[in-house]
């Protein structure tokens, strides 16, 4: 629905029409509207069971939607799982890491398109492990941040340095669209801050975000763009530099409701 | 590198900070069990100072024994190539228990188009297809062996990966499959009289030479190939390998192909030395492997241990073995003493880990 914003359709990443995902008799999303743009970070916030993870994971190919398009990096798509929309460009860092425990930081950076050579070898073909290596440390470095042993399997690794690995593994690889669910919900102030770098830094690589988060002032310090759920409906469409805390919250609770959806905002 | 030894911050890996690998702690228990018998041997007053591994003999050519030494080598290179697959299913986190009784199918089916047709100028007295199956090229039982023991993990790996059996009841069911083809094979009866080809491949210490081969390659696939890199991840966590985008089930497969792939190989080796095929062999070889895997420091939950690993703890069984038999204990004891090691292998394992995670 390019009546949000007329002939800026080339600039759009991410467009949904009418996303719904009906659980039962649940109507955990309904006809939600939605634009990014490239290089936009964004962030989505609301109450428990205001259905932000529910949008998260209609994008993301987790789930099925019930009804609406989703239309991604200028075409309709329908990922069948969360993979395929990793292949088509959207990486995501899900609330439960997906780490394997056993494996060091490149490993699990590179797990599951691994850097090899020799590759008429077929599944026994070599692990580049330098080449990782090389591009984990420079990937870190882009990043920021501090993992004192890349070495190390993650078994030995604080819950930061877990988040921030997983999250340096989806900045890694050049994605599209980069989608962030609560990264910082179990860390502590530092690690947070690690976090909060990373977001940075892809901002100036100018690669778009979706972050969820319950955290106002990460959300002010970090994004252009403040979409608040309600009840399964987007109630308010805010710029970041026309609102406040307080603003937000008065959104979140429903003492108010954005102009433009009055109409079907409960 | 200061700031690295802090933690504080450097992306450089420190070697000082890489953490102790297990293979030693079982390399160490290697040692000490040898100096035990070695203590026993010279101070028991029965054992009238003989050595254990030592030439006592004053040979000026030689420090060690070599028979002994090869003899515990030799009676567990075919079990141990029989470890080196079960180590790959067990990192998976899973189990294949159906690898002693492939070891007996695989034996009689090698066995039964690798026999000669004449022995002594007389007429095969075993043999089981008619002439047309006789005196045929060694590579025929060979390769026909190998794709049966693919075929068998194949099923296994499907059963497992794609219909989500249990890997325990999967294999237990292979395990008496595999017991009733071999029996069904020849009706019961032991096939012999093979060619000169097929009995020089484990004939002498040739079935060592084929298990540190295998162990060598196998240990390079486990550290420096996508495919080793998958069996460790999917052990580690299965479902961040399936988020990772690795192809989970065709992986599972293929790894319980090459595990009954490696049982069977073990199958025509443990055929060729013995000269024989007969449908009860490999009896117990499955829980020796998984036991060799074990003290070998694999761990039964997934994700950790080495071929490395295996083959020390392929020496520890070795080395119990032919120890009781030198300190002239009775068999019996020496089954119970495996057991014994076994649960302690586990129990130091998962004390060490322990004192890992909490440090």
């Amino acid at each position: 629905m390019s009546d949000l914003e007329p002939g800026r359709t080339a600039d759009i990443i991410l467009e949904t029409r009418g996303l719904t995902k009906h659980y039962g008799g649940v109507h955990a999303l309904e006809d939600a509207n939605f634009v990014l743009r490239k290089g936009e970070h964004i962030a989505i916030v609301g109450d428990n069971g205001a259905g932000k993870s529910t949008f998260v994971r209609q994008i993301t190919g987790v789930e099925q939607r019930t009804r609406g398009d989703i239309i991604f990096d200028g075409g309709s798509v329908n990922f069948a799982g969360p993979l395929e929309a990793r292949e088509a460009g959207i990486e995501t860092v899900f609330q439960t890491l997906a780490l394997a425990d056993d494996l060091d930081v490149p490993d699990n950076i590179f797990l599951g398109r691994e850097m090899t050579k020799w590759n008429w070898l077929g599944p026994f073909r070599l692990l580049d492990y330098k080449a990782m290596r090389e591009a984990t440390i420079e990937g870190l470095n882009k990043t920021a941040v501090k993992i004192p042993n890349i070495r190390n399997t993650i078994k030995n690794m604080s819950g930061g340095q877990r988040q921030c690995v997983a999250i340096a593994r989806t900045a890694s690889f050049f994605s599209k669209l980069t989608i962030m669910d609560e990264p910082t919900a179990a860390l502590g102030v530092q690690e947070t801050a690690q976090v909060e770098t990373i977001i940075k830094a892809l901002k100036e690589a100018g690669e778009p975000l979706i972050l969820i988060s319950h955290n106002m002032r990460q959300v002010f310090d970090l994004v252009d763009r403040i979409i608040v759920f309600r009840r399964g409906r987007i109630c308010a469409n805010l710029n970041h530099q026309d609102t406040d805390p307080q603003d937000v919250v008065a959104y979140i609770t429903g003492a108010k409701t954005g102009k433009e959806y009055e109409a079907t905002a409960l | 590198m200061a700031e690295t030894s802090h933690g504080t911050g450097g992306l450089t890996f420190d070697k000082s900070k890489r953490s102790w690998p297990s293979e030693l702690n079982i390399l160490l228990a290697l040692i000490i069990i040898i100096v035990v018998f070695e203590i026993i041997g010279q101070t028991a007053p029965y054992m009238r100072g003989q050595s254990f591994l030592f030439d006592t003999k004053d040979r000026f050519d030689s420090i060690f024994n070599e028979a002994r030494l090869k003899i515990i080598i030799l009676q567990v290179a075919i079990i141990g190539i029989i470890a080196l697959g079960v180590t790959q299913v067990i990192i998976t986190a899973g189990i294949d228990l159906s690898s002693g009784p492939l070891v007996a199918a695989t034996a009689m089916i090698a066995m039964s188009f690798a026999q000669t047709e004449l022995v002594n100028g007389y007429p095969n007295p075993k043999a089981v297809f008619g002439v047309w199956a006789m005196d045929l090229p060694v590579i025929i039982p060979v390769v026909a062996g190998l794709l049966f023991g693919a075929m068998i993990g194949a099923i296994n790996g499907t059963f497992i990966a794609v219909f989500r059996i249990p890997p325990f009841i999967a294999t237990l069911g292979m395990f008496l499959i595999c017991r009733g083809i071999a029996l069904w094979w020849s009706g019961g009866n032991p096939i012999s009289f093979p060619t000169e080809q097929y009995a020089f491949i484990g004939s002498g210490m040739m079935p060592v030479v084929w298990f540190v081969v295998l162990a060598v390659i196998f240990q390079l696939i486990m550290s420096y190939t996508v495919y080793g890199k998958h069996t460790y991840a999917i052990g580690s966590n299965e479902e961040a390998a399936r988020m990772s985008g690795i192809n989970v089930k065709r992986h599972k497969i293929r790894v319980y192909m090459v595990a009954s792939t490696l049982a069977a190989f073990a199958g025509i080796v443990l055929s060729s030395k013995a000269v024989t095929a007969q449908a009860g062999m490999g009896e117990f070889y499955e829980l020796f492997a998984i036991a060799m895997a074990v003290i070998g420091g694999i761990s039964l939950t997934g994700g950790r241990g080495s071929i490395v690993g295996t083959v020390l703890g392929a020496m520890v069984i070795g080395v119990i073995r032919s120890g009781f038999t030198y300190v002239k204990l009775d068999g019996s004891y020496q089954v119970m003493a495996m057991g014994g090691i076994i649960i302690a292998a586990v129990v130091l394992d998962q004390w060490r880990q322990k004192r890992a995670a909490a440090k």
